[in-house]
């Protein structure tokens, strides 16, 4: 699927779809959308971008094999959870957010360190399974 | 700090899996990593324990969210048992595994599978919540995949292929009957079911719920007309993944068959039968298919089935002593079925062979070892004092007291089949003639092996056979420990209790 | 509404049962994500389909007084589809090196676990 158009738009979609992942992580907390989605939609990004470009150039690009993302967003939503229980005593997985919300970002709380490790998981986890699928094709 | 008890051997086994990964490529360091680590898990699971045992019925209530409303982690009596024997079984076959899996195969992320499998059986154990169980199956199931395909053999894709299909639908089959229980009741924690259950009048569709549950646990723990995908499959993948299977992950669908129809569906005369004509017919199946295999593993395989039927014999009872005999055989079975594996795994390495006709001689080359295998065998077979023989004392006398004769003479005749294989096994691959086999091309033989790998093959057998035997000379405490456990599972309300107080 | 759902979630789970029992390996895993669907739809439906607010009390009420969506069977479905995302990614890679390792994708001719070894 090497055609121009394609691989033209891709190289302008791959940034905007990054951005706009972020952008559905970081509403996820009271309106639709979240770290999955948000994963989802990134990992379309560098499979669009592997559509257009051949899997050699999105690896290129990505310059580390995605796998390694799974243990990093695994022990990042890991950390989040354990939190609670190692600083505050209260029971696994409580949320704990900052009393004084921060300026443009708003108010931080474990949850979003835990959807920030599901984002970062589901990509790793996506990207594995299709670049396994195509490499063998 | 220590109120959060509970979470901990499920957290450190989640730690471990994270830990595991990121050491990916170095395979000595995750080899020392797994075993140091179970080793931590296997306290933290003793000191769950003691505190459930002094203190009794642990609860947690998961992000600080209330009882019905919220993820609830349990610990009863049960629970802290069972995770218990998966930490005890899971250093035995860690330890194992890093001697007896080729590296080929632990570059591919095995430990830290096996320590997701590990989390997946614990929180099936810990969790209050009927939902957050199937999501602990899931785990589980998704796990044992990866395990039972690492190294691709033709042998091993097509069991897997079997094993997945039919995993897979008793995961949706749980789902479906989680489904129609929400839409009756109105709520997934279990304690919280256990009081609304009851009450509803709509009894046709609590039963179909109840009859769903069953066939969903039941393919999950390898009952009469569900079983085929057992035999299918648990001997192709290596003996140490063999191992962890055919001790825990079976006896995950018997811990969900004993939660749910002692919590929830209680009291259905109709479903008591059910259970008890399934456990006899699964007694009869799986010994008559033990005495036709030729393969070593295949023959344990079947034997796994047969024992099903013991504790579910036990639960279709339903007086608190034949529960408490089910519990006993699901304690025993779990230490006993894992060792049976790993010295299947042992002879493999010594012999390149697991097919009995082709073995031989192996008291002659080995002796100690041989004697240190018939203490297993003996325990499976439940010669007295050794651990397979007090939990049947339970399941016969409760037989006679319910005058349920067929589930008597079922116990009976699986006992005695078991008998039977495990004498034809010991004259076959102990004492007969060696038989000259060809010599194996890059086959790693045992007697080739540094000492400290066979050290960590040999170890775990010498643990586990004396848990083994510590349960069959020490059952006095064991069987005080199952009647507890009984007396907490037929009488609910505590449990409740403790998960929603002042209800 | 409640009646179409009904409908649908019995295609779903008969076409499932129907393709899960052809001898493709292939049809084996549409079948399972189909009869997966239909579970997740039975949830939906018995989770009583009402159209509501979400049930999120302000902080300046007491008690909740619209009508409300239950959101619990949304959760339930949106987790069992995250778990079959992984299950069914898992069984196409596994059904592909099945057919790569036995050449065959007819399920009679898997056969090779119950022979004598």
């Amino acid at each position: 699927m090497k055609t121009i158009i394609l691989r033209t738009a891709s190289n302008y979609l791959l940034p905007i779809l990054l951005l706009f992942s972020i952008f559905i992580l970081l509403r996820g907390h009271y309106l639709p959308g979240g770290g999955f989605v948000g994963g989802l939609i990134a990992s379309i990004a560098f499979v669009l971008h592997a559509f257009a470009n051949g899997l050699k150039d999105t690896k290129k690009l990505l310059k580390f094999h995605p796998g390694f993302l799974m243990p990093v967003g695994l022990a990042l939503a890991f950390l989040s959870g354990l939190l609670p229980v190692i600083g505050f005593d209260e029971a696994f997985m409580t949320g704990l957010w900052m009393h004084d919300p921060i300026p443009v970002i708003g108010s931080i709380g474990t949850a979003l360190f835990f959807d920030i490790g599901v984002y970062i998981v589901v990509q790793g986890v996506t990207l594995t399974i299709i670049f396994t699928i195509s490499e063998s094709a | 700090m220590m109120q959060q008890l509970l979470l901990y051997p499920l957290l450190w086994q989640l730690f471990m899996s994270i830990a595991l990964m990121f050491a990916w490529q170095h395979i000595n360091i995750q080899r020392v990593m797994s075993i140091v680590g179970s080793a931590v898990g296997l306290v933290f699971s003793g000191m769950l324990f003691y505190k459930v045992l002094v203190y009794g019925t642990q609860t947690i209530q998961a992000g600080g969210w209330e009882a019905p409303f919220g993820i609830t982690f349990v610990a009863d009596t049960l629970s802290a048992t069972l995770v218990l024997l998966t930490s005890i079984a899971g250093l035995a076959v860690s330890s194992f595994s890093s001697a007896s899996i080729i590296p080929a195969r632990l570059r591919f992320g095995y430990f830290a599978i096996f320590h997701f499998l590990l989390l997946g059986l614990i929180g099936a154990f810990l969790t209050g919540d009927i939902f957050n169980l199937y999501v602990w199956f899931e785990i589980i199931i998704i796990s044992s995949f990866v395990l039972i395909t690492l190294g691709g053999e033709k042998a091993q894709i097509e069991g897997a292929v079997k094993y997945f299909t039919l995993n897979i639908l008793a995961s949706i089959i749980f789902l479906t009957a989680i489904a129609v229980l929400y839409g009756l009741a109105g709520s997934l924690n279990m304690a919280d079911l256990a009081v609304l259950i009851p009450k509803i009048e709509n009894r046709g569709l609590v039963k179909v719920a109840a009859i769903l549950f069953l066939i969903g646990f039941g393919i999950k723990s390898a009952v009469f007309p569900l079983y085929f995908w057992l035999p299918a499959s648990y001997h192709t993948p290596p003996s140490a993944v063999a191992a962890i299977f055919g001790g825990l992950l079976t006896k995950v669908g018997v811990y969900a068959l004993i939660r749910v129809f002692t919590l929830i569906f209680v009291g259905d005369v109709l479903l008591d039968e059910i259970l008890i004509v399934i456990a006899v017919l699964t007694l009869f199946s799986g010994g008559i298919g033990a005495l036709v295999q030729k393969n070593m593993r295949k023959v344990f395989s079947y034997l796994i089935i047969c024992h099903i039927g013991f504790m579910i014999a036990g639960l279709g009872m339903f007086t608190e002593l034949a529960i408490a005999g089910a519990i006993f055989y699901l304690i025993h079975d779990i230490v006993v079925k894992t060792n049976l594996f790993m010295i299947s795994g042992i002879i493999y390495r010594i012999k390149g062979s697991n097919n009995i006709k082709s073995l031989g001689g192996l008291y002659k080359e080995y002796p100690k070892l041989s004697l240190l295998m018939t203490i297993p065998f003996f325990s499976l077979i439940g010669i007295p004092p050794l651990s397979g023989f007090w939990p049947k004392i339970s399941l016969i006398v409760s037989s006679f007291n319910t005058q349920n004769y067929l589930v008597l003479g079922a116990v009976i005749f699986a006992s005695f089949l078991t008998l039977i294989v495990m004498a034809k096994l010991w004259s076959e691959v102990f004492w007969k003639n060696p038989v000259d086999l060809p010599k194996r091309e890059h086959f790693l033989y045992f007697n080739k092996m540094t000492t400290t790998r066979k050290l960590q093959m040999l170890l775990p057998i010498v643990f586990l056979t004396g848990v083994s035997l510590y349960i069959g000379f020490g059952a006095e405490s064991i069987q005080q420990l199952s009647t507890r456990i009984a007396g907490e599972l037929m009488n609910s309300q505590q449990y409740i209790e403790a998960v929603m107080p002042k209800s | 509404m409640e009646f179409l759902l009904a409908i649908m979630t019995g295609i779903l789970y008969a076409a499932g049962l129907y393709m899960m029992l052809r001898r493709s390996l292939v049809k084996l895993i549409i079948g399972l994500i189909m009869i997966s669907n239909g579970a997740n739809l039975l949830i939906f439906l018995l989770g009583r389909i009402t159209k509501g607010h979400p049930p999120i009390i302000k902080g300046s009420a007491e008690v909740f007084a619209d009508i409300y969506a239950d959101p619990v069977p949304q959760a339930l479905i949106l987790t069992a589809i995250v778990i079959s995302f992984g299950l069914q990614s898992f069984a196409i890679i596994l059904v592909k090196r099945a057919y790569k390792v036995v050449k065959t994708d007819d399920l009679d001719e898997m056969n090779t676990t119950d022979e004598e070894i």
